[in-house]
C-alpha cells in the first residue's frame, strides 16, 4: 500500500463551455475513513473525482498528498500515486479473463513475460482479505454486475492504492451485493483505506460514511460528520430548499386488463432465450413494477411490448386486440408508449432540435403535417406546450437536443410520450441517472397517468422507486416472471432474494 | 508416380514461399486491428516498400540494405497512418485507402522519373536452402529450401503471437483494441501503444513489398502488387486477428492461387479467368465461414478514435 496519511483538493475551480462545474470546491480525505460525496447530476461530484484520479485537469486549485503538492496529469500519475477509482462504467475488457484485466498496464515482473499465474496468486490473496468473491481464470463477460464491480475494486488494490473512489458504485447492485460491498469497504476502511463514497442515495451515504460532503452546483455547500446528518437536512442541502422525498399513490379504481402478455418468449442478443413464457396482464389505472437484477430479460421484455425485437412465441395483446405482430407504428397508433432506457439512443436524436424530437412520433399526423408537408406552425405550438408543462429547461425549441442536460432530456422524453394519453406505458428504467428533484417531478407524472387510467409498465432496479410507485411487483430471473406479489407483501428483502433466484 | 509426387512437392514449396507477402501484411495488420486501428493502406505502404528496396539495390545496394531501407520506408508510412488516425483522430477508412493512393502514387511517380522502363536488378535475395533440414525428404523441399524472407515471414507468426498473447505489451495491445478507456485508466498510453502497433504493421508491409521485389522477382513494376495488400486484410478476418489463423489463411489462399498457374500450365480446359478467379472465390467463401465462426473476436474499439474526455 502507498501510504496516503493525508489529501487535500483546495480550491479546485473546473469550467466547461457555459459551466462552472467545480467552483472553488475543497475535499479533505483521511485513511480510515469513508467520505460520502453527495449531490445531484451535475453537481460536479464525478468531475471533482475525475479531476483527483487525473482524468481532467483543473483550471485552478491544488491537490495536497501529505502535505506536498501534486500535479495529477494522468490516471498512470493516480495510480503511481497510490489512488484508485471504481468507475460507474465498468472499465474493463470482457473478452479477457478477470487476471488479465487486473494486468493490464502492469510491468512483467520477469521481463518479457507476463507471468499471470503470479498475478492470479496475489488476486486470490486480495479477495480472500476483504471478501471480494471472484474466480480470477473466468472471462469478464461471464461475471454478473457484482463481480464485475469487484474485479474493478482488486484492480485498484493490486495497484497498491491507498485512496479509493468509488463513484455511484450501488446503482447497479441488488440490496444483498450492497450489504456485501458496504462488508468489504467496512474491512477496508479498517485496514486503513481511504474510501470516497460518491451517491446520491440518502440511506447508504448515512449507513456507510463518516464524513458527508454535500456538492450543489459545483459548490460545497456543507460538510458534516455522518453522526450529525438527517435525510431531511441531507435534501435541503442537495436541492437548496425543503422537499418531501414520499410519493404517495392515491387509491384508484382499477379497471379492465388493458396489456397482457401471454407465454411470451424472445431471444437476447446473443440469440439465446432472453424471455421464457412470460405471462401477466396490466390493467386500467395501475402500475405493475418488473423488478430485477439487470440482464435477466427486462430489456428485452420492454423491447418485445414495444415492438423493437421480435417474439419467438406467444401473444401480447392490447386493449383486446392482437399486437404481437404489429410494426413499431402500428402499436403506437394502437396507444402505446415506450419511455425507453437507452433514452439517449433509443428515445431522441441528439443532433436534432427540441421541437423536432418533440414530433418523432406523430410528424405525419395531423396538425403536425398536412398532405406531407410539416407545419411549423403547429411543431412550435406543440413543442412550446411540452416545454411549459413538464417545465424543460432550454433556450428555445430550435436548441439541438445535445445541449440539454441529461435531466432535461429525460423530462422531454417522458412529455412527449406521456402527451399522448397512452392506453398502455412501458416506462423501462424511468429515473435512472436523474437527480432527486427530477426523479420526483418523474415519479408524480407517472402517477397522474395512473389516475387517468393507463396502464403501466414500470421496469426500474430500483427497489425503493418500484416499491413507492408500484400496485404489485413482478419478479423477473433469467427471463421468467417468478413470482407477482402484490405491493402490501413485498419487501425489499423478499424480493432481492427473489432476484437472485432463490425463493 | 514420382512425377506427380514431384509436382505435388513443387506446388507446395511454391505456396510456402508465395505466402510470404500476404503474411507479413496480414500478421502486421493484425497487430494494428488487435489495438484498434485499422490500415486500408496496406498496399500502397508495400508498393512504397518494394519500390525503395528494388531502388536501394538497383542503386548499389546489398539486398540486405534494401529488405532495411524497404522495411524503414513501410514503417515511416504507418507512423503517417498513425498520426492521421491516433494524433487527428480521423475516419480510419479513407485515411487507410488515402494512404493506399498516396503510396501508389508516389511509387509510379519515383519509378518513371528515376528507372523509367523495367530493368531487372542483378542482386537479389537468392534461395537459401537450410542445411541439413532442406535434405529431408519431400519437407525439406517444401519448407527449409527457400529465400530468407520467406523464413522471416514464418518466424514472424510465433514471434508475433508470443509478444501479442505473453508479454505485457501485448496485454496493452489487446485492451487498447478492445476497451481503450479501460485501458488508460490503468495508467496504459493508448496512444503510444496504437502508435506502436500501426509502425510495426506499416514496418511488416513494408517487408512484404520487399519479398516482392527483390526476392520473388527482381524487378519493380507499376502497381505490382496487384491488390496483394488488401486481400491480407481480407486474411485478417479470416484468421481471426491470431497469426496462426492468419497463416492458415494465407497457406490456402497461396496454395489455391499457385495451383491455378499450376492447372493453366498443365492447359486443363477450362476458362482462364474463370481459374484465375479461383483464389479470390476461395477467399470469400473462406471469410463467410470465418465471419459465422469467430463473430466475438473482433477488437471491440476496432476503428474508434480515443478519447479520454468520453469515457
Amino acid at each position: 500500500m502507498k501510504a496516503i496519511t493525508h489529501l487535500e483538493m483546495r480550491g479546485i475551480v473546473k469550467r466547461f463551455p457555459g459551466v462552472l462545474a467545480n467552483d472553488r470546491v475543497d475535499l479533505e480525505i483521511r485513511p480510515g475513513e469513508v467520505q460520502a460525496l453527495l449531490g445531484e447530476n451535475g453537481a460536479g461530484k464525478s468531475t471533482l473525482m475525475k479531476i483527483l484520479y487525473g482524468m481532467q485537469q483543473p483550471d485552478a486549485g491544488e491537490i495536497r498528498i501529505n502535505g506536498e503538492t501534486v500535479r495529477i496529469d494522468s490516471p498512470a500519475e493516480a495510480i503511481q500515486r497510490g489512488i484508485g477509482m471504481v468507475h460507474q462504467h465498468f472499465m474493463l475488457v470482457p473478452s479477457l479473463t478477470v487476471a488479465e484485466n487486473v494486468a493490464i498496464g502492469l510491468k512483467a515482473s520477469r521481463p518479457p513475460i507476463l507471468n499471470l499465474n503470479q498475478v492470479i496468486s496475489r488476486i486470490e490473496e486480495l479477495s480472500a482479505r476483504f471478501g471480494l468473491k471472484v474466480d480470477p481464470r473466468a472471462a469478464v463477460w461471464q461475471l454478473s454486475v457484482g463481480e464485475q464491480q469487484r474485479v474493478e475494486i482488486i484492480k485498484a488494490l493490486y495497484r497498491e492504492a491507498s485512496v479509493l473512489i468509488l463513484d455511484e458504485p450501488t446503482a447497479v447492485l441488488t440490496p444483498q451485493e450492497v450489504e456485501e460491498l458496504f462488508k468489504t469497504l467496512r474491512r477496508l476502511c479498517a485496514s486503513g483505506y481511504a474510501l470516497v463514497f460518491i451517491s446520491h442515495k440518502l440511506n447508504e451515504v448515512l449507513n456507510i460514511s463518516q464524513r458527508i460532503t454535500v456538492l450543489r452546483d459545483g459548490r460545497v455547500v456543507g460538510t458534516l460528520p455522518t453522526t450529525e446528518a438527517n435525510r431531511e437536512g441531507l435534501v435541503k442541502l442537495m436541492v437548496g430548499r425543503e422537499m418531501s422525498l414520499k410519493v404517495t399513490p392515491e387509491p384508484v379504481t382499477i379497471g379492465a386488463p388493458r396489456l397482457i402478455l401471454k407465454e411470451v418468449s424472445a431471444l437476447g442478443d446473443r440469440k439465446l432465450p432472453a424471455l421464457r413464457e412470460v405471462s401477466f396482464e396490466v390493467r386500467a389505472g395501475e402500475i405493475l413494477g418488473v423488478a430485477g437484477v439487470s440482464g435477466n430479460g427486462q430489456r428485452e421484455l420492454a423491447e418485445v411490448i414495444a415492438g423493437m425485437r421480435p417474439l419467438t412465441a406467444g401473444t401480447i395483446s392490447l386493449d383486446g386486440s392482437d399486437i404481437s405482430r404489429a410494426s413499431i407504428a402500428g402499436r403506437i397508433e394502437g396507444g402505446l408508449s415506450y419511455i425507453p432506457e437507452e433514452r439517449m439512443r433509443d428515445g431522441a436524436i441528439k443532433s436534432f432540435t427540441v421541437a423536432e424530437n418533440v414530433i418523432l412520433q406523430t410528424h405525419a399526423e395531423a396538425p403536425i403535417s398536412k398532405r406531407g408537408v410539416l407545419n411549423f406552425r403547429a411543431i412550435h405550438e406543440r413543442a412550446g406546450e411540452l416545454i411549459r408543462a413538464f417545465k424543460v429547461k432550454t433556450p428555445h425549441d430550435g436548441t439541438p437536443l445535445r445541449s440539454l442536460s441529461g435531466g432535461n432530456i429525460q423530462k422531454l422524453i417522458l412529455a412527449r410520450e406521456l402527451s399522448r394519453t397512452p392506453k398502455a406505458l412501458i416506462a423501462a428504467q424511468p429515473t435512472r441517472g436523474v437527480d432527486i428533484g427530477a426523479t420526483l417531478y418523474i415519479h408524480h407524472r407517472l402517477l397522474d397517468q395512473r389516475a387517468m387510467g393507463t396502464a403501466i409498465l414500470l421496469i426500474s432496479e430500483d427497489l425503493d422507486e418500484m416499491l413507492a410507485l408500484s400496485d404489485r411487483i413482478a419478479v423477473i430471473y433469467e427471463g421468467r416472471i417468478v413470482r407477482i406479489l402484490p405491493r402490501a407483501e413485498a419487501t425489499p428483502e423478499k424480493l432481492g432474494l427473489l432476484m437472485t433466484g432463490g425463493s | 508416380m514420382a512425377d506427380t509426387t514431384t509436382t505435388i512437392v513443387q506446388i507446395a514449396a511454391q505456396g510456402v514461399a508465395a505466402a510470404t507477402p500476404y503474411l507479413f501484411a496480414g500478421i502486421g495488420e493484425a497487430v494494428g486491428q488487435r489495438a484498434g486501428i485499422y490500415n486500408l493502406g496496406v498496399d500502397g505502404i508495400m508498393l512504397m516498400g518494394a519500390f525503395s528496396a528494388f531502388y536501394s539495390v538497383y542503386s548499389g545496394a546489398s539486398p540486405l540494405v534494401g529488405l532495411i531501407i524497404g522495411v524503414l520506408v513501410g514503417a515511416l508510412m504507418g507512423l503517417a497512418m498513425a498520426f492521421i488516425s491516433v494524433a487527428l483522430k480521423a475516419e480510419q477508412g479513407i485515411s487507410g485507402i488515402g494512404l493506399y493512393m498516396f503510396g501508389l502514387g508516389l511509387s509510379t511517380l519515383l519509378f518513371n522519373a528515376l528507372v523509367e522502363t523495367p530493368r531487372p536488378v542483378s542482386q537479389s535475395f537468392t534461395s537459401a536452402p537450410i542445411p541439413g533440414l532442406s535434405q529431408l525428404p519431400l519437407v525439406g523441399k517444401v519448407l527449409f529450401d527457400h529465400h530468407l524472407l520467406v523464413y522471416l515471414a514464418f518466424l514472424m507468426v510465433p514471434l508475433t503471437w508470443f509478444v501479442l498473447n505473453k508479454t505485457p505489451l501485448g496485454l496493452n495491445i489487446r485492451a487498447a483494441g478492445q476497451n481503450p478507456q479501460a485501458a488508460d485508466s490503468l495508467g496504459v498510453n493508448v496512444a503510444a501503444v496504437r502508435y506502436l502497433a500501426v509502425i510495426f504493421g506499416g514496418a511488416m508491409a513494408g517487408a512484404a513489398g520487399v519479398s516482392l521485389s527483390i526476392a520473388q522477382t527482381n524487378i519493380f513494376q507499376e502497381n505490382m502488387t496487384n491488390g496483394i495488400g488488401f486481400i491480407a486484410v481480407a486474411l485478417v478476418y479470416f484468421g481471426r486477428w491470431s497469426p496462426i489463423g492468419i497463416m492458415f489463411g494465407t497457406l490456402l489462399f497461396s496454395v489455391v492461387t499457385t495451383l491455378q498457374l499450376w492447372l493453366q500450365a498443365f492447359g486443363v480446359q477450362i476458362s482462364s479467368s474463370l481459374v484465375t478467379m479461383l483464389p479470390n472465390i476461395v477467399t470469400i467463401i473462406a471469410l463467410i465461414i470465418a465471419v459465422y465462426l469467430y463473430k466475438t473476436q473482433t477488437p471491440a474499439a476496432l476503428g474508434r478514435p480515443f478519447r479520454r474526455e468520453e469515457s
